[in-house]
């Protein structure tokens, strides 16, 4: 059993919050975190929506998409980057994965 | 994030009882004097106490936590209150169907060490055979759908075989692997001889492990911990004393690192007698080494003393006598000679023997 693929970020995949990653509010903090082994990341508005939306269902287009449409203020290229760029990050760190793994 | 003292992370030592007699056991020499003094609900109070300090990790450890009956209780307890549960486990004694079962009380991840990537190598440092036993424990943990962590304590006698321990933890398809260099605290000290490397050892193990790093990138997590032997300037020790972790050991002492008593002349509370809360904010020994005031010089006016905190307590008492000292290990301590005269020592041959952790701590075993 080797260890799974790295997780692509493209348009068409479909991201999936690894096995070892669980968002939790940070009552302290008053802010949601990403902990996973002897680590945690603290998460924005936006990342803990994107964190909810990794299910291995949506593809990064359609997560891209609704937040987006929920942040309907903010300029769509600025939402998107953000999203992508979030994404990148969990995938660095093996907190998303493709979903049949 | 803030600067102020917030504990992240709960170390709770369950037991110091161990099936196992690693020679780097990091436990304390006189461990077999700290009895198992909490009972379950004692502990579930600490779970809940941590929690509203900030707490979000939990490190259930020992000594060997599996050895407690009331285990799957105590993970339980810490799902129900959203802490992420980390077991940090020999995989001795384990059955699958306990495994099983503390998944389902949601235990979030499993760590186990392994000491070589051989049976009877790995066996000999453990002082136990054990070797098979864990890789099938390793495989149980991954056939349940939990994640992985494989811990392996490196040293001279198998940083050689660092390559192995890696294509090892692929081959069980660990999610994190912590190459955790042994630092010389607990039983490692009087086994320093034997288990120091030199330091073209180290360079070239360093080397496997930073391509491996990158080439496992979002696939597996490669941790290397570097001996604090063979660093320029010394590491934040715990993050700072006292300032983003708490540690319970068996007896319910209250320390901000797990060795921090063995440093005499401080008093350390005890979870019976007092809360988490009152111990984390006034206890006298959390107190003791937080800010700079009990710093001496050169850490007092050293451009770094808010980066490393002075280094390791612990190290610095173990080695000068004097727990306020800048740690040997940095390059600008007054004791680092110390530190220059054990890395020249290494040059020479390993000493043979190795003095197994065992319940009676001898006299002078601190090297």
């Amino acid at each position: 059993m080797p260890a799974p693929d790295r997780f692509v970020v493209a348009g068409e995949t479909r991201p999936r919050l690894a096995a070892k990653a669980r968002l939790r509010w940070d009552r302290t903090g008053e802010r949601y975190m990403l902990l996973y082994p002897e680590r945690g990341l603290v998460l924005n508005a936006t990342a803990a929506d994107v964190v909810r939306l990794c299910t291995g269902e949506l593809t990064v287009s359609a997560i891209v998409e609704q937040l987006a449409a929920k942040y309907a203020s903010q300029p769509r290229a600025d939402v998107e980057q953000e999203v992508l760029t979030f994404l990148s990050r969990l995938s660095d760190r093996g907190l998303i994965t493709h979903p049949d793994e | 994030m803030s600067d102020a003292p917030r504990p992240y992370t709960l170390v709770a030592e369950l037991t110091y009882r161990c099936p196992l007699r690693c020679v780097y056991c990091s436990n304390p020499l006189d461990w077999a004097r700290h009895a198992d003094g909490l009972a379950t609900a004692d502990w579930l109070r600490v779970f809940r106490e941590a929690e509203a300090l900030g707490v979000v990790q939990l490190n259930l450890t020992g000594g060997e936590p599996l050895l407690r009956d009331d285990l799957e209780a105590l993970v339980e307890g810490a799902r129900a209150l959203d802490l992420y549960t980390n077991l940090i486990t020999s995989g001795i004694p384990l059955t699958r169907d306990r495994l099983a079962g503390l998944k389902a009380r949601g235990l979030d991840n499993v760590q186990v060490s392994v000491q070589d990537v051989e049976a009877a190598a790995s066996d000999r440092i453990a002082g136990l055979r054990s070797f098979d036993r864990k890789l099938e424990v390793a495989r149980w943990v991954k056939d349940l759908g939990l994640p992985l962590t494989l811990n392996t304590v490196l040293h001279r006698q198998n940083l050689d075989r660092v390559g192995e321990v890696i294509a090892l933890a692929e081959s069980l398809a660990a999610d994190r692997l912590e190459l955790a260099n042994t630092q010389y605290l607990g039983w490692a000290l009087p086994n320093r001889a034997a288990l120091l490397p030199t330091r073209e050892q180290l360079g070239r193990a360093r080397a496997v492990a930073r391509a491996a790093r990158q080439r496992l990138q979002g696939r597996m997590e490669v941790l290397f911990v570097t001996p604090d032997y063979y660093v320029e300037f010394p590491k934040a020790c715990m993050d700072g004393w006292g300032r983003r972790f708490l540690v319970v050991a068996p007896d319910g002492l209250v320390l901000p690192c797990h060795a921090a008593h063995t440093i005499p002349g401080l008093a350390f509370d005890n979870v019976k007698t007092r809360s988490l809360a009152d111990i984390w904010r006034g206890s006298s020994a959390f107190e003791a080494f937080r800010g700079e005031a009990w710093m001496s010089e050169p850490c007092r006016s050293c451009d770094r003393r808010g980066a490393d905190f002075g280094g390791c307590r612990c190290q610095a008492f173990h080695l000068t006598g004097d727990a306020a000292a800048t740690d040997p290990a940095c390059s600008l301590a007054p004791a680092h000679g110390l530190i220059e005269a054990a890395r020249r020592a290494a040059l020479g041959e390993a000493t043979a023997t190795l003095q197994y952790r065992t319940a009676k701590a001898g006299a002078g075993e601190r090297g």
